[in-house]
């Protein structure tokens, strides 16, 4: 039984056609991933299914029937439910007013409080979630919240349910909750269309796969595709090499920190040496962000931070960027990039000191935007689109661009490759590479390990607010990480 | 892109209508004496106008302007009067005033902002504050009546309202070089870049290494310097003070820069839309004033309508994008 389908759907926005006829199907009890690269019209094809957005041509069916959506609420009410990556929750309400937004409870004029508190109970139990119903949806975890999501569209009967990466911020044991979940909602007959740049994830629990490349599809297959198969048909080249070799890094000690994180980090140690890549591994939640942060003054921490020996104040990100040392957040949109802003604006902020002595160099800027466009190969439809209309993958590399300018000598890149293709992945570890070929000291963050130990020679473990344990050589394996990362063992 | 430019010359387009409108009026709308009268009435709202779109851009907000520039007004007559006996009456003692007034006006701008970035109250709480407390501050100083200049100071001060170069007097070319500065300021350097990017998102300014306490303190201190500048300009027209002096100047000074084009969640501003705003206003109550079709009595309830209007017209040109 066909829930919901595409048929000959294009879209064009303004004169440029981003999808060039899709026909996708959304069976009952079936998981159909929708996969491809950053910019192949995933998330078009998504608002199209959802309501967002209406199809320029062909047509939306549901059970068979075609409609036209005039707001996403319509489709709500056919039970088509999209769960956001960045999320639809109200920050400051609770838990249980989230989930019961727009579709409170009433006994007579009044909200029926006890009946709402029972059923968000009920829900977060069978969601295995530990949020508390009356927490604000600001103090929870980003997993938490992302249970909170799927607890509203539970609420809503969903039938039909788009998840939009549910599992890119989710640790491995949440990842293992959500995928319980997604296998209970298709036993109980819910459709489900799923993405996700994990292609292991797809291959384990997808039905039916989808592949889009620049807005075509190009692939559809029931079950069986391997993982090498959907990559190559997603980028159309082979993408077998996808980490660049490592190279061996000098003595010459550029970073040394001993810093506690009030509230997050107790006493983490750490040095970095010239041209070398390290990593920082551990879970969501072990501190890591929080120690980086505290390392380049974006946060409060106590303790020491000596850059080349120098020792960098507290408080002040300024001062860490003029020591050379620059902290690329993981948070693109609410701490990388002025999503309103053109590029232009975007790419200079950081280092707009050499752009204005007085005046604002704006012929400097526009050279700066041509040299960071083709060296960063930031594909954009013209030199003005803001950078909130860039996909994941090219607002990383615009993210790069920006904090290469300034010149750093250490940069610390927080979840490098989060939400990006295959494709754009590899240019980053290249990227990575090359910074530390010519003599750059990077620190990379990331929860995805084969990217830690593809990328990195030695590895700093972090477990609930401490350093866990530090592995290098053939140490730096997946077993030895996980064991650290989990708290299982204390290296010497 | 047309709905950009569009967007771009709405105030423009709104200006040249209404200019049109008062030439079919009144044949003297256009006359050199209307027009100049016309300007240097709104002068002392727009050289705090220029200010106010820096606050704005940067996602704050200043509602203490206009009562801050009555306590300057008065603090200045005061410090004048208290120096005739010694200095005379003077160039010397206007000139002293002068520096008084911009003092004070930096004072009072860098107290808002140190309060708003340093102890963390919301801009609209702050000024709200500091509006309540300069209004009654003035209103004691002057113990509920009139601070008026000496007469030989107000007779030497005179010129500063009255005079000025070609024809055209001086509040007009300050207020001129203060929205030209001001334009470039915006569009040319860091500092308003930085303010863009602050009221677009603080957090990306922060982890762009902008100082944010900084810039967002610095914009107040710039606005309550324009006050300053305003009340030098101001105080020789009438040479008084009084507890409506100032009244309601910063509503009209955030209206002119909401009508400009400034966005009042911050993240955009454009000084010239500002100038054009103020220019609007002015109009407005001037072709109120000259022609019987609408009474006066009615000017605060049309500025009302195109202030909804021009935001009504900035969103739906936001929309269309």
């Amino acid at each position: 039984m066909i829930r919901l389908a595409l048929k000959g759907v294009r879209r064009s926005f303004g004169p440029v056609e981003v999808l060039h006829g899709v026909d996708l199907e959304l069976h009952e009890g079936e998981v159909h991933a929708l996969i491809g690269e950053n910019g192949a019209g995933k998330s078009t094809t998504m608002k199209i299914l959802s309501g967002y957005l209406n199809p320029t041509v062909g047509e939306v069916l549901v059970d068979g029937k075609p409609v036209t959506f005039g707001a996403s609420s319509e489709a709500e009410d056919a039970g088509i439910i999209m769960i956001h990556q960045e999320f639809n929750l109200a920050s400051q309400l609770t838990v249980e007013q989230n989930i019961f937004l727009g579709r409170e409870k009433r006994k007579g004029m009044f909200l029926d409080h006890k009946t709402m508190r029972e059923e968000t109970l009920a829900l977060l139990k069978r969601l295995h979630c530990k949020a508390r119903p009356d927490a604000k949806v600001r103090d929870i975890s980003v997993p938490d919240r992302q249970m909170v999501e799927i607890a509203k569209a539970l609420s809503r009967n969903a039938r039909v349910l788009i998840m939009d990466e549910p599992t890119a911020v989710l640790t491995d044991r949440e990842t293992e909750v959500l995928f319980e979940q997604v296998e209970r909602l298709k036993a109980e007959g819910v459709a489900i269309l799923y993405t996700s740049h994990k292609l292991g994830e797809v291959r384990r629990l997808a039905d039916r796969i989808t592949v889009l490349r620049d807005g075509t599809q190009v692939h559809s297959a029931t079950r069986g595709m391997t993982e090498d198969q959907m990559a190559t048909a997603m980028v159309g080249r082979d993408v077998s090499d996808l980490y660049p070799p490592k190279l061996p890094c000098g003595d010459q000690v550029v970073l040394e920190a001993d810093v506690t994180v009030p509230g997050h980090v107790k006493q983490a140690k750490l040095t970095l040496r010239k041209g070398e890549v390290l990593g920082l591994a551990g879970l969501v939640g072990a501190g890591r962000t929080e120690l980086m942060e505290g390392i380049a003054g974006l946060r409060d921490r106590t303790g020491t931070v000596r850059v080349n020996g120098t020792e960098i104040r507290a408080n002040d990100p300024k001062a860490a960027m003029a020591a050379g040392l620059a902290y690329l957040t993981e948070d693109r949109k609410e701490c990388g990039l002025l999503l309103n802003f053109p590029l232009r604006e975007n790419l200079t902020l950081l280092a707009l000191d050499k752009f204005s002595k007085g005046l604002i160099d704006g012929k400097a800027e526009e050279a700066a935007l041509t040299k960071a466009i083709s060296e960063f190969d930031i594909r954009v439809p013209h030199r003005k689109v803001r950078a909130g209309n860039l996909s994941g993958g090219n607002q990383q590399k615009l993210l790069l661009a920006k904090t290469m300018l300034a010149n750093p000598k250490i940069v610390v890149i927080d979840e490098p490759t989060r939400g990006i293709d295959i494709g754009t992945k590899q240019q980053i570890y290249q990227f990575i590479q090359k910074l530390a070929a010519e003599g750059l000291s990077v620190v990379v963050i990331s929860s995805e390990l084969p990217e830690v130990i593809g990328l990195c020679d030695r590895v700093i473990v972090m477990h609930a607010g401490h350093v866990a344990g530090e592995v290098s050589g053939t140490d730096v394996n997946e077993q030895t990480i996980v064991r650290l990362a989990m708290g299982l063992e204390e290296a010497a | 892109m047309k709905n950009i430019n569009l967007h771009a010359i709405g105030p423009v387009a709104a200006l040249v209508v209404l200019i049109l409108v008062g030439v079919g009026l009144n044949e003297n709308f256009l006359s050199y004496a209307n027009i100049t009268n016309v300007l240097a009435r709104s002068a002392f709202i727009g050289i705090i106008a220029v200010g106010m779109t820096f606050v704005i851009t940067a996602g704050g907000l200043d509602l203490s302007v206009g009562s801050m520039a009555a306590f300057v007004a008065g603090v200045m007559i005061i410090a004048m009067n208290y120096l005739v006996p010694t200095m005379g009456a003077g160039m010397g003692t206007v000139l002293v005033g002068m520096l008084v007034a911009l003092a004070t006006g930096l004072f009072g701008g860098a107290v808002n902002g140190l309060l708003i970035t340093r102890a963390r109250i919301e801009a609209f709480i702050v000024t709200l504050g500091t509006m309540g407390i300069y209004r009654s501050l003035i209103t004691w100083l002057a113990d509920g009546g009139t601070l008026s200049l000496d007469s030989g100071v107000r007779e030497a001060y005179r010129p500063v309202y009255y005079d000025g170069i070609l024809g055209i007097t001086w509040p007009i070319i300050v207020f001129a070089v203060v929205a030209i500065l001001g334009e470039i300021a915006m569009r040319h350097t860091a500092f308003g870049r930085h303010c863009a990017a602050i009221g677009s998102n603080e957090q990306v300014a922060r982890y762009s290494a902008v100082d944010v306490i900084r810039v967002k303190t610095m914009t107040y201190v710039l606005l309550g310097i324009l006050v300053g500048v305003a009340t030098i300009m101001y105080v020789p027209r009438l040479g008084s003070a009084s507890a409506s002096t100032g009244v309601l100047w910063e509503l009209e000074a955030i209206a002119s820069v909401i009508i400009g084009g400034t966005m009042l969640k911050g993240g955009f501003g454009r000084v010239w839309g500002t100038v054009v705003g103020v220019l609007i206003l002015g109009l407005i109550g001037n072709l109120l004033n000259l022609t019987d079709l609408v009474s006066p009595y009615l000017n605060g309830a049309i500025q009302g309508i195109i202030i909804i209007l021009a935001v009504v017209l900035q969103r739906e040109g936001k929309a269309e994008r």
